[in-house]
This record gives C-alpha cells, sequence and structure tokens, in this order.
C-alpha cells in the first residue's frame, strides 16, 4: 500500500482564529477515507488547503501528492493533477444541461467551437458510468438534488480524477439517493479511484470507510483503521468530543421562572418546496431567565424554525401556536414579532444582521427607531447617547460610534447586532450561531453577555452547532434532526455523546 | 481602519487639525468646491456672461425641473432601484395639464392637483409591480418610459397643445410679487434670500451648539464661521443678482422648499433613515421590523408626484404642451444623482449631492451654450464628465 496523499503538519490562522494546528492526513492509493469532526473542527478549512483555495504561502505545513511536494497556486494547479473537490453547496448552472454542465470550462473544442456532438457521446458514457438515467439536454434545474449530485460526480470524472473529495454528499439527499452514492462510492474504490468522504452521518462511514481520521478543534485526534477491525460509532463520536472544557464558560447560578415564550404544534414548510416539511409539530419553550440551547447537525431545521418564529421571515404554510406569558399572541408580522418581545439575532450577522456601510449608531438604532425620535424625527443626540451606551455596555471596541461597521471585528460587529436587538426591548432573544467566526476571546464576552441577560430575567435561546459552547452556556437543550425535536436534557444531565446518540438513533430510526 | 482600533471615549480625542479635518470631509465639500470651481470656469469663458442676472435667472428656470426630479430619484436610487420613465411621465402629466386647462377650461389649481394625483397613481403602478411582484424597476420603469412617450402622443394627437392662462404660466414664469422697490432692485425678493440665509446660519449654530453640549466632534471653530460666512455670502449674493433682475422666480421658493424638505426628511426622519437601510441592505432591514415592500412602493409613489410637478413647471415654462416634452430628462436627472455621490447599488447617497449635481449639469449646459458649442460636443463632454464623477468617487472609495 501506498500514500497518494500526505499532508504534514498543516496550519491554518485567520484573523484571531487558529483554523487548523498540525493538522496530519495521510490517504493510501485506493481507499476510502472519511473525515469526521464537529462543525467547526476545521475539515472543510483542510479540504480547501488541499485544493487550492488557499495557496501555497497561506498555510504552514506540506502537502505531499503522488510522491512529490505540491504548492499548489490556485484550484486549476489542484485539478490538474486529478484532485477534484465536490462542494457542500453544489456548483451547477441550473439552467444549463446535463452535458453542458458536465463539461464547464472543460469543453471539448476545435478552435473555441463546441463540439457539440463529442459533448453529448461523452456526456452519455459518464452518465452510464455514475447510474444517472437522464438525457443529457436535460436542464439541471429539472432534475432533483440526488441526481444533481450525480453530475456533480460525472463532471468530476470528466476530468481524469485521481482524487475525488466529497464534502457532505449526502446531507441534502434522501435515503435511496444516499445509498445509491454510496454504492457509487465503493464502485469507484472497485476501479481504483481514491476518495476523500466529508461526512456527519456516522452510519454511512462506518459502511463505506477504509480509514477514518478524526479532527477536534482544527487539530488532528487520530486516525483509525477500519479494515484490522470494525470502528463502533461510538468510538468515532468519543474521538471527536472528547475534550477538556474547563473555564472556557463563565460560572452562573441560574434563576429560572415561569415559562415566557411556548410555541405549540409549529410546523413550517420549505418555500421553494412546499412537499418539505422544515419544523414538523414543534413543541418549545423558554422561561424567564433560562437559557435553551438547541442542539443539531447543520441542516437540522434550527435556523428555519427560529426564522419561521420570529415573524414568519422564513417557510411557508405555517402552522402552530405562540403563547407570551400563557397567553396566545399574533406574531405573524416580523414588526407583530418585535412588538411582543421577540428578538432574533441572525447567523450571518454580515448580510441579515448589519447595515455594513452605515455607522454602529444607526445599526443599533434600527429596529426601534421609534425609541429615539418623536413624530418620525429622529433626535439625534438622544440617538448618539443610545448607541454610546451600548458601546459601553458591550464594550464594543471602535474609535466612536460613527465608525462603520464594516471595518469592526467579528466579535465587535456581533455586539452591534445585539445592541441593536438590545434596544427593541426583547422578552425572547434568539441568538443564532452567536459565536460563530469570532475568536476565543471575544466568545466569552459573548458568553458573559448572554448570561447576564438571562440574569436580568429575559428568556434567551441560543442555537449553536458547537455543542461545548450549549453545554456550556444552556440550562436545557432541546437536540433537533431533520425537522423534529428528538431529545431534551437539563444542563446536568446533557453530554456531548447522549445528544450525538439522540441524533444518530434519530438518523438510523429515519432510514430504517 | 483596522479591527483593532484602541478604545477611546468620546469627547476625549484630541481635536483634528484643519489639515486632517478637510481631509475626511472631502467628499462633502469636494462636490460643492466642484460646483464653484465649474462655474468660476464658465464664468470667466462666457466673460461674464454666466452670472447676468438675466442669465443666473434663466439657469433657475431651466433646471428646476431636473432638481425637483432628482429629489424623488435620489430616494429611488437610494433605496436600491431607478427610475428610468420620469421625463417620459413628465412629459405625459404635461400634455394631461394642456388637455385638462385648455381643452376642458379646468381650472388651473384644480388642474394641478389632478395631475400630481395622476403623477401619484403612475408612481403607485410602477411601485407595486417593482415592491410586490419583484419586477426589476429597470423592466418596470423601461416599459413605463414607452407606455408614458406613447400616452403623450396620443393624448396631444402629435400637436402642442396651449397657451396656457397666466395663472398657470406663473408656476413657473412668474416671479414673486414685490411690495417695495428701490430702483430697478426687488427688494421683497432680496429680503427673502437675507432671512434664509440667516435661517441657515442659525440651524447650523445650534445645532453645533447642541453638538457640543454632548460631546460630538464638531468643526473646528474656525472653519465653521468661515462656511458659513461663505455659504452665507453666496446665498446674499446670489439673490442679490436675482433681486437685481426680475427678483425670485416662483418656481425658486418651491424648489428651495422642496430641497429642505427632503434633506431634512432623508437626514433626520425616521423614514429617511429606513429607505437607507432598504438600500444598504435589503435582508436585514426586513429582519430589524422595516416594512421594505411598502417603503419601496412609497418611493415610486413620491417619484411619480415629482415627476409630475416636473412636467407640469416645464409646460407652464414653455406655455405650451408638446408631444416632445421631456424627453431625455431622465437621464440629466439621473446623472445628477450620480454625480452627486450616490451609489448604483444603493444606500449611499444624498439630497444635497443631487442637487449639487443637477446644478453642475445645468451649469454646464448653460455654459456651453453661450459658448455656441454644439449639441453634438456638449453630450460628449457631459458624459465625460458622470464618467469621471463616479470614477473619482469609487477609486477614492478604494483607497
Amino acid at each position: 500500500m501506498t500514500a497518494i496523499l500526505e499532508m504534514r503538519e498543516i496550519g491554518k490562522t485567520f484573523p484571531g482564529v487558529k483554523a487548523l494546528d498540525n493538522v496530519n492526513l495521510v490517504v493510501q492509493e485506493g481507499e476510502i477515507h472519511a473525515i469526521v469532526g464537529e462543525n467547526g473542527a476545521g475539515k472543510s478549512t483542510l479540504m480547501k488547503v488541499l485544493s487550492g483555495v488557499y495557496p501555497h504561502g497561506t498555510y504552514e505545513g506540506e502537502i505531499h501528492f503522488r510522491g512529490e511536494e505540491r504548492r499548489f497556486r490556485d484550484i486549476a494547479d489542484s485539478e490538474k493533477l486529478g484532485i477534484i473537490i465536490i462542494h457542500q453547496e453544489l456548483a451547477l448552472v441550473p439552467l444549463l444541461s446535463i452535458a453542458e454542465n458536465i463539461f464547464l470550462g472543460n469543453e471539448p473544442s476545435r478552435f473555441g467551437v463546441v463540439d457539440r456532438s463529442e459533448v453529448f457521446r461523452r456526456a452519455r458514457d459518464l452518465l452510464a458510468k455514475v447510474g444517472l438515467d437522464e438525457a443529457p439536454t436535460t436542464l439541471v434545474t429539472d432534475i432533483g438534488v440526488g441526481k444533481q449530485q450525480l453530475v456533480e460526480i460525472a463532471k468530476a470524472l470528466a476530468k481524469e480524477v485521481r482524487l475525488l473529495i466529497l464534502d457532505e454528499p449526502t446531507a441534502a439527499l434522501n435515503e435511496k439517493d444516499s445509498e445509491a452514492l454510496l454504492r457509487l462510492l465503493l464502485e469507484f474504490k472497485a476501479q481504483g479511484i481514491t476518495s476523500i468522504l466529508i461526512s456527519h452521518k456516522l452510519n454511512e462511514i462506518e459502511k463505506v470507510a477504509d480509514a477514518i481520521t478524526v479532527l477536534r478543534d482544527g487539530s488532528t485526534v487520530e486516525t483509525l483503521d477500519c479494515r484490522k477491525a470494525a470502528i463502533s460509532q461510538d468510538r468515532i463520536i468519543q474521538g471527536m468530543v472528547g475534550r477538556s472544557m474547563a473555564n472556557l464558560y463563565p460560572e452562573r447560578l441560574p434563576e429560572i421562572g415561569p415559562p415566557v415564550l411556548e410555541v405549540k404544534d409549529w410546523s413550517v414548510y420549505h418555500p421553494l418546496h412546499p412537499e418539505r416539511q422544515v419544523s414538523k409539530n414543534l413543541n418549545f419553550e423558554v422561561r424567564k431567565g433560562e437559557i435553551v440551547g438547541i442542539a443539531g447537525l447543520m441542516g437540522a431545521g434550527r435556523t428555519e424554525f427560529a426564522m419561521s418564529l420570529f415573524g414568519r421571515a422564513w417557510g411557508q404554510k405555517i402552522t402552530g401556536k405562540v403563547f407570551l406569558h400563557g397567553k396566545e399572541v399574533d406574531v405573524s408580522t416580523i414588526n407583530k414579532a418585535i412588538a411582543h418581545g421577540l428578538a432574533y439575532v441572525t447567523e450571518d450577522r454580515k448580510s441579515l444582521g448589519l447595515l455594513l456601510n452605515e455607522d454602529i449608531r444607526k445599526n443599533v438604532t434600527l429596529a426601534n427607531l421609534k425609541g429615539v425620535s418623536k413624530g418620525g424625527v429622529i433626535d439625534d443626540m438622544g440617538e448618539l447617547k443610545v448607541a454610546s451606551d451600548y458601546r459601553a455596555k458591550l464594550r464594543i471596541r471602535c474609535s466612536d460610534v460613527y465608525q462603520e461597521s464594516v471595518n469592526l471585528s467579528g466579535g465587535n460587529q456581533q455586539k452591534v447586532v445585539l445592541s441593536k436587538w438590545l434596544f427593541s426591548g426583547p422578552e425572547v432573544l434568539i441568538l443564532d450561531e452567536p459565536t460563530r467566526g469570532i475568536d476565543v476571546g471575544a466568545k466569552y464576552e459573548i458568553y458573559t453577555i448572554i448570561q447576564a441577560l438571562a440574569d436580568q430575567g429575559k428568556a434567551v435561546v441560543v442555537i449553536s452547532s458547537e455543542m461545548p459552547e450549549l453545554l456550556g452556556i444552556s440550562d436545557r437543550i432541546y437536540v433537533m434532526n431533520e425537522g423534529s425535536f428528538v431529545g431534551e436534557f437539563l444542563a446536568a444531565e446533557a453530554s456531548q455523546e447522549r445528544i450525538m446518540r439522540a441524533i444518530m438513533q434519530a438518523q438510523q430510526g429515519v432510514a430504517s | 481602519m483596522s479591527s483593532s482600533l484602541p478604545l477611546t471615549d468620546p469627547g476625549l480625542q484630541p481635536s483634528r487639525s484643519w489639515k486632517n479635518y478637510l481631509k475626511n470631509n472631502m467628499r462633502d465639500y469636494g462636490m460643492l468646491l466642484s460646483l464653484f470651481a465649474i462655474m468660476i470656469f464658465f464664468q470667466i469663458v462666457t466673460d461674464g456672461t454666466l452670472l447676468k442676472p438675466l442669465n443666473l435667472t434663466n439657469l433657475v428656470l431651466q433646471n428646476s425641473y431636473i432638481v425637483i426630479m432628482a429629489l424623488g430619484m435620489l430616494l429611488v436610487i437610494v433605496a436600491g432601484h431607478i427610475d428610468l420613465s420620469v421625463g417620459s411621465v413628465a412629459g405625459f402629466i404635461g400634455g394631461l395639464a394642456a388637455v385638462m386647462i385648455v381643452e376642458w377650461s379646468v381650472p388651473p389649481a384644480l388642474a394641478v392637483l389632478l395631475c400630481l394625483v395622476a403623477g401619484g397613481l403612475i408612481g403607485a403602478a410602477q411601485g407595486s409591480f417593482v415592491a410586490y411582484f419583484k419586477i426589476p424597476s429597470f423592466i418596470v420603469t423601461l416599459a413605463g418610459m414607452l407606455v408614458f412617450k406613447g400616452l403623450a402622443l396620443a393624448l396631444l394627437h402629435g400637436q402642442s397643445v396651449g397657451p396656457f392662462p397666466p395663472t398657470f404660466q406663473a408656476l413657473s414664469s412668474g416671479f414673486i410679487p414685490d411690495i417695495l422697490q428701490v430702483g430697478t432692485l426687488k427688494v421683497t425678493s432680496l429680503a427673502i434670500g437675507i432671512l434664509a440665509a440667516l435661517a441657515m446660519v442659525y440651524v447650523s449654530f445650534t445645532s453645533r451648539l447642541r453638538q457640543q453640549q454632548h460631546h460630538v466632534e464638531t468643526d473646528p471653530a474656525g472653519f465653521f464661521i468661515l462656511k458659513n460666512a461663505l455659504l452665507f455670502a453666496v446665498i446674499v449674493y446670489f439673490t442679490y443678482l436675482l433681486a437685481s433682475y426680475r427678483g425670485m422666480p416662483n418656481v425658486f421658493i418651491i424648489m428651495f422648499v422642496l430641497i429642505a424638505i427632503y434633506a431634512f426628511v432623508t437626514s433626520r426622519m425616521t423614514v429617511g433613515r429606513r429607505i437607507y437601510a432598504l438600500g444598504g441592505n435589503e435582508k436585514a432591514a426586513r429582519l430589524s421590523g422595516i416594512r421594505t415592500e411598502r417603503l419601496t412602493f412609497l418611493t415610486f409613489v413620491n417619484m411619480g408626484v415629482l415627476a409630475a410637478l416636473a412636467g407640469l413647471v416645464f409646460a407652464a415654462r414653455l406655455n405650451t404642451a408638446t408631444p416632445k416634452a421631456g424627453l431625455g430628462f431622465e437621464l440629466d436627472v439621473i446623472a445628477a444623482c450620480f454625480i452627486g455621490g450616490a451609489s448604483a447599488y444603493g444606500g449611499v447617497g444624498t439630497v444635497m449631492g443631487a442637487v449639487i449635481g443637477a446644478f453642475i449639469m445645468g451649469v454646464m449646459n448653460n455654459g456651453m451654450s453661450i459658448l455656441g458649442i454644439g449639441i453634438d460636443y456638449q453630450q460628449v463632454i457631459k458624459g465625460l464628465v458622470l464618467l469621471a464623477a463616479v470614477f473619482v468617487d469609487v477609486y477614492n472609495k478604494r483607497k
């Protein structure tokens, strides 16, 4: 057995965050190598280093591929050597045909004129190889996600692939399509193609992987060899979560009161796919002074639930009841939701949370302009005072409140968004990934703010993909999987293993 | 600016030097200085014709309808849209007014009111396609441009309709009546100008005081005095020039009041703030409880009303409605906003910028005509000025 790929002591630093630190990965020729880790463990970053998205020189360490050290400048460089990556978000052009997509940027042509018969002949061969029974002329938009995934793979095969990297290939697929895709991987293996499979679905990994590398907090924990002995899912989970959690979270003694927000039988459908139910009859409550966490893997439907609750900002055919302090309320528009004391702090602060080209002051007052105006005229000095107060309270680091928010660091931007929602006077704060893309020091500050809010009697909901974070700050945790709550734990009884197990059991329940 | 700025307390900052201050506020004053530079340039090359009272009065009259429409266009552009139909709408409304007043003998005041309502309805129709049916404004208003150009032709049967009764003409070519007259000087007009200049100085002085009370960094004192003195002098001088001809045109008053209202609405009122938020980041604005669709709709209604007003002013000035009225106005109006620093991506732009942009275009039109430059090269030069202004803006931002 020879190693086709060796990544040695890879390190990658983003401003304020060490995303990868001393990662070692050895992939043998002809195997299916799985990479697992929690969200944010560094899997995608590692693959971006490998494929040249982050060019040589922007990371530390060495990449050896087929016996030589490689220094990729961009994706084209790595593709030339047959390293093909298929991203989680498919990169297909919806309004072009399958054949055109397969050869996009790689068209068989003579003097710039596309050889259409060659395109269709080769497309047909490739489609047969991946087992997709569709005409090459069919538009990509007209086929389902599962088939689109196969088109992506056919596209990779059109390029002389030696190492196929699949990032969460089955995340959006149903059970049948996932099965077919896994079978395809095994077939490729028989033909001698090496693959790297990144997946959260441990049962799939158990089925097909020859070796498993576990990442945690940007470092390799271990590489497990499945050829010697079968590796159990529990064993993998243990590797993924075993970390010390001392002192990352502030201490707090919660004082929990009566329920503030109760949601009953909440059901939401996807805005574009009306048959897809994204929240499935959810029942949920959060109490005064309580921090409730919602755990789940990416795509579990947590953000969708939160946004649908917040004035139906997401989804369609929304049904269910919302109670505040025991009384049913109408939160069918964002304005009504805000008026009833709901606030939703988005996971995507740059595109959904901030006015990037406006200053801190205007961002802080945006959700409650009435609070700084009389008869529609803004009291500019009052506004200044409000913004300055929040700047001091939340320790927003800036030259003054007239600084544009685009120039702030991630942590300070998050504090601006938090200020905005605090100034709207909420009783229930829903924080979606409140520490995403924020460095460790600022995270601690955000946790302190969240806890202070709960101590002031606000009801706080935290959605996070970082399980240690949820365990560190929540008083109670709901576990969500595919739009349903599949577990609920008090802080004392919650652990990463229990949460993971709840998710895995639910996924297998769905599978069988 | 870096993200690691030290924590400083507002009010404890050392006051910046003049040079620093000018550098930071170059964008604001740069436009005004460019306008003055262009005026001085044409004043010299036209041997002083540009600022002759007669010509200055004409300049104001010629540009009033562009300025009026630029106020509405600025809001549309800040909200992240565009309106290509304003020229055609203005022409159509001018025709409508002519048909109502001249052919149907509707009283001018009623006709004006009906025309403004019609403009609002046109804006509402286009706005609802843009806001509620999510059709790109470029396409909706391109369609509107064709529709209203055609309707104007149909309404006027391809002919000019006029003349208007004097009461209607007064909307544009009338001058405010003079009570006292000293020689040829229209004292009332001059007095209004001086009062307006005093009011402006007073407002900027009180707002400076308030800012200082709240420890907000203000302009350096010397600079503040110089700026206000200059502004005062310029306003008084221009009204003096107007007063020494026939006084202030009525439309000048209309324009001035509208500018003041829109400047206030955009900078100090919640609705203005919301329009900037909508254009800056529509999704974030929506999630902050702003009713983005209704707001978009209203900016188009507002644009329709102002386009109608501009159409009335233009028809009153020509004293006739022609099917070709309003042709190409949209280009001057849009150019005025972009020269004035509005961003094509939305969220950025000021009323004063758009007004100055409109006057830069107007002074150039007027000056080049006096110089006898043909309409052909006038267009070339105007196009290049637009490109250069936006280029400088984008280039400065990138630095």
